[in-house]
């Protein structure tokens, strides 16, 4: 109720006024909402503020003096309007008389401002939203200026405002989202895109036709037709259970299996060699085309590429015995495992490798005793002769299925009695008979000839200590039997050949004479290990021995022509096919040596070491008859394939135009000089 | 049906024998085809003499699970030529006398 409150702070206010108190400032508020009713007062009272301390006095002001100002006037405000009156009558006609009217209104209402916020969830604000609450406001405010009419004159400015305020409502509403201050109605409207129309069809999924009738007697015919199938199922499961239970029936089936396998062993075969030819591509790469560089740098020496590694697991432990190229099948060659190690005999195996497949032999035959040599006929390349550690001869035949040899020698069949050191088959007799020599520890060397189904042999020589043994004497001469070793037979000349023996010495031998050795030479002072004619000169072989050394010798002369040293027992040497003046030997350090006499007399153009472990010693060694390659053979079984850099196998320049024809003259010749150089300076020597 | 004593063990083992589901032409993948076949033997099962409401609970769940529109055939004896889309057909034998089409085609 702060209408009665202002009335009475305003007649306070005159008396503050006057005591410009702190306190007016209340009324200057209350002054200013009833600038009508008090007009002057306020005004001044404004003035008064607005000028400060220049104080004017209203005329009618009470004087009053010091102790006057200082009295406490206490007034008690009261809800009692003091400008009520209290004395109204009202006429009743129903007493015939005037009635005071006890109860008296007693508010003042000063002013009014009647805000446009309405509650929402009130039913106006309900009924405002419905757009239909104008004509109920106005009734409640008309309501509203009925009471105020009643009220005294004095109250009559806010009670003008009422309309005013009811007018600016019905005004809001209409306008409510204009600025009433500045407002302007502007309309655009953004470009509407064009449209266009697309269409697309997707391709309808497939569909097909079923159809079918279904009928009882078809359900059960097929119902009937799948358990029949189902009783056969269950028969075929019995019976394969059934078969296995049984041992014969079993074995039949993994023979027809192995049966299956030989009839696709050609394809697997093929298929196995592509494999390999594209996992040893690059290997194969170098073999045909790889030619080392670096040797025009190197003036005379030569290297060796290592190329395919052969090896077979089931011969692991086995060391290579012998190795030998097959002439008509340049890619193939053979390889004898066995054991040198007198301690160590046992199994030995014949390997068949091809370059076409590294991976695995391309024939493979065990044997009881250790393999020690072998050798491939020159026209039937088909025929092996294989000489083993318990003095057995045999000869096994590639195009013939089973493991076993076609023809071996037995105990009554002449079978040497000592480890067979060499075998070389020999050109076919008057009989066109087959027919291969052999040499053994037991001093025999020995003739065989395959005459149908058996060996028949022919005892060439005996080896002696102290030349040849007589016949008749045989048992007294027993202990001076010497070991033979090795032997070769001379390329042309087709009776004469040379067996090395245990003690170091070799013997020119002819087949003719059984009785006698047509020289003797003392060439090693250990065991020989091989001996070979040259291919080209026909006086030429070589020697090599355990006793480190490799000699060169002319068969007419009792003494070397070249004696080199290799600081390792030698194991094997070789004649080069392309050249007279080259060769090539093993030692067991390892290390293969190839000379050129034409290049170097004194060492080796290449010394190189194949092994990938120090221990392994290296025990044979064969040239390719036509292709610039070697194979090595090493004591742990692996051979291993070296292809000759061209300082290797180096022609003679100059001459090539023209005696490339004649080449086995030009290979002589080379050699001949060579040797007629050494006879020259013995000669000045001596 | 009023068969002498060996007819109707005959016909016992009949039924007996020829419960299972026996699928007479499909084009359906494999996962689809077994789990159409279990839908329509539960179905079978479940409504063994309603035919209808076992056809509509198998064209429901078909509906549901590989997409509108399935249609169910269910039925002693009927013939039918139908166009349906490939690789969504089911045609098989259950319970000795009831044959099931199941095929989509929308």
């Amino acid at each position: 109720m702060s209408v009665p409150n202002n009335n009475v702070a305003a007649s306070a206010g005159k008396a503050s006024n006057v005591q410009k108190t702190p306190g007016a400032k209340p009324t200057k508020a209350a002054s200013k909402k009833k600038d009508e009713e008090e007009g002057v007062d306020a005004g001044e009272g404004l003035d008064e503020r607005a000028h400060g301390k220049a104080l004017i006095k209203p005329a009618d002001q009470l004087e009053l003096t010091e102790a006057e100002l200082k009295e406490e006037i206490t007034r008690i405000l009261t809800a009692n309007n003091p400008h009520a009156p209290q004395n109204i009558v009202r006429y009743s006609f129903k007493e015939r008389s005037y009635k005071p009217t006890l109860v008296v209104d007693q508010m003042a209402v000063h002013f009014v401002l009647e805000g446009s916020l309405v509650h929402q969830d009130s039913d106006e604000g309900r009924r405002l939203r419905a757009k239909e609450g104008v004509p109920e406001e106005t009734t409640t405010v008309d309501t509203g200026v009925g009471s105020d009419e009643e009220e005294p004159e004095t109250l009559s400015s806010p009670v003008e405002d009422r309309p005013d305020s009811v007018a600016s409502k019905t005004d809001k509403k209409e306008q409510k989202l204009t600025n009433q201050i500045n407002f302007s109605e502007r309309a655009s409207q953004t470009l509407n895109n064009p449209m266009r129309e697309r269409s697309c069809q997707t391709e309808p999924p497939p569909r097909s036709n079923f159809s079918a009738t279904a009928n009882q007697w078809e359900i059960y015919d097929a119902y009937v037709e799948e358990l029949q199938k189902q009783e056969k199922d269950k028969e075929k499961q019995k019976a394969l259970p059934s078969k296995k239970d049984n041992d014969k029936s079993r074995i039949m089936l993994t023979e027809t299996q192995s049966n299956d396998f030989t009839k696709v062993a050609k394809a697997t075969q093929i298929l196995e060699r592509m494999v390999n030819q594209n996992t040893f591509d690059s290997i194969a790469q170098d073999f045909k085309y790889f030619e080392d560089a670096s040797d025009e740098f190197r003036d005379q020496e030569g290297t060796l590429l290592p190329l395919w590694k052969f090896q077979y697991d089931k011969a692991k432990g086995l060391s290579v015995t012998a190795l030998c190229w097959n002439k008509k099948y340049l890619d193939l060659f053979a390889v004898g495992m066995g054991s040198y190690d007198f301690s160590k005999q046992g199994h030995g195996m014949l390997v068949f490798y091809t370059l076409k497949n590294p991976s695995f032999p391309e024939y493979i035959y065990p044997t009881n005793s250790g393999v020690l040599c072998l050798d491939i006929h020159d026209q039937r390349s088909y025929l092996v002769a294989v000489g083993f550690y318990d003095g057995c001869v045999a000869v096994y035949n590639l195009k013939q299925k089973g493991l076993d040899p076609v023809y071996k020698s037995t105990a009554k069949s002449g079978k040497h009695t000592d480890p067979v050191w060499q075998i070389r088959w020999q050109n076919d007799d008057m009989d066109n008979n087959h027919n291969f020599y052999s040499v053994s520890s037991d001093g025999r060397v020995v003739s065989w000839t395959l005459v149908k189904n058996e060996l028949v042999f022919t005892d060439i020589i005996r080896l002696s200590l102290n030349g040849v043994v007589s016949e008749g004497a045989d048992g007294s001469q027993q202990p001076s039997i010497a070991c033979g070793t090795a032997f070769d037979f001379h390329k042309q000349i087709d009776y004469l050949f040379l067996v090395g023996t245990e003690e170091g010495k070799i013997h020119k031998c002819s087949k003719t004479y059984s009785s006698q050795f047509l020289e003797t030479y003392d060439a090693h002072s250990m065991a020989v290990d091989a001996v070979k004619w040259n291919h080209y000169h026909p006086k030429v072989f070589i020697s090599c021995s355990s006793d480190w050394t490799v000699k060169i010798w002319d068969h007419t002369i009792n003494t070397p022509m070249f004696t080199f040293d290799l600081k390792a027992a030698v194991g094997d040497v070789s004649w080069a096919p392309y050249s007279s003046t080259v060769f090539g030997a093993v030692t067991t350090d390892g290390i293969v040596h190839v000379f050129d006499l034409n290049i170097n007399k004194y060492q080796a153009i290449c010394q190189q070491s194949v092994v990938a472990k120090k221990k392994t010693k290296l025990t044979h060694f064969e040239f390719n008859p036509i292709h610039p390659i070697v194979v090595v053979g090493d004591d742990r079984g692996y051979v291993t394939s070296l292809k000759l850099s061209p300082n290797l196998r180096k022609k003679p320049k100059a001459k090539k135009g023209q005696e490339l024809p004649k080449d086995p003259e030009v290979q002589v010749a080379k050699m001949e000089k060579l040797l007629s150089l050494l006879r020259d300076s013995e000669q000045s020597t001596v | 049906m009023a068969g002498t004593g060996e007819g109707k063990k005959e016909e016992a083992d009949y039924k007996r024998l020829h419960s299972f589901p026996l699928i007479r032409h499909t084009d359906m993948p494999e996962e689809m085809r077994v789990e159409t076949m279990e839908l329509c033997v539960t179905a079978c099962e479940k409504f063994a003499t309603n035919n209808e409401s076992a056809a509509k609970m198998i064209k429901e769940s078909m509906d549901k699970k590989f997409g509108s529109s399935w249609h169910v055939v269910i039925g002693e004896g009927f013939g039918f030529e139908v166009t349906h889309e490939v690789k969504n057909l089911l045609y098989m034998f259950f319970g000795g006398s009831l044959a099931v089409c199941v095929w989509k085609c929308s």
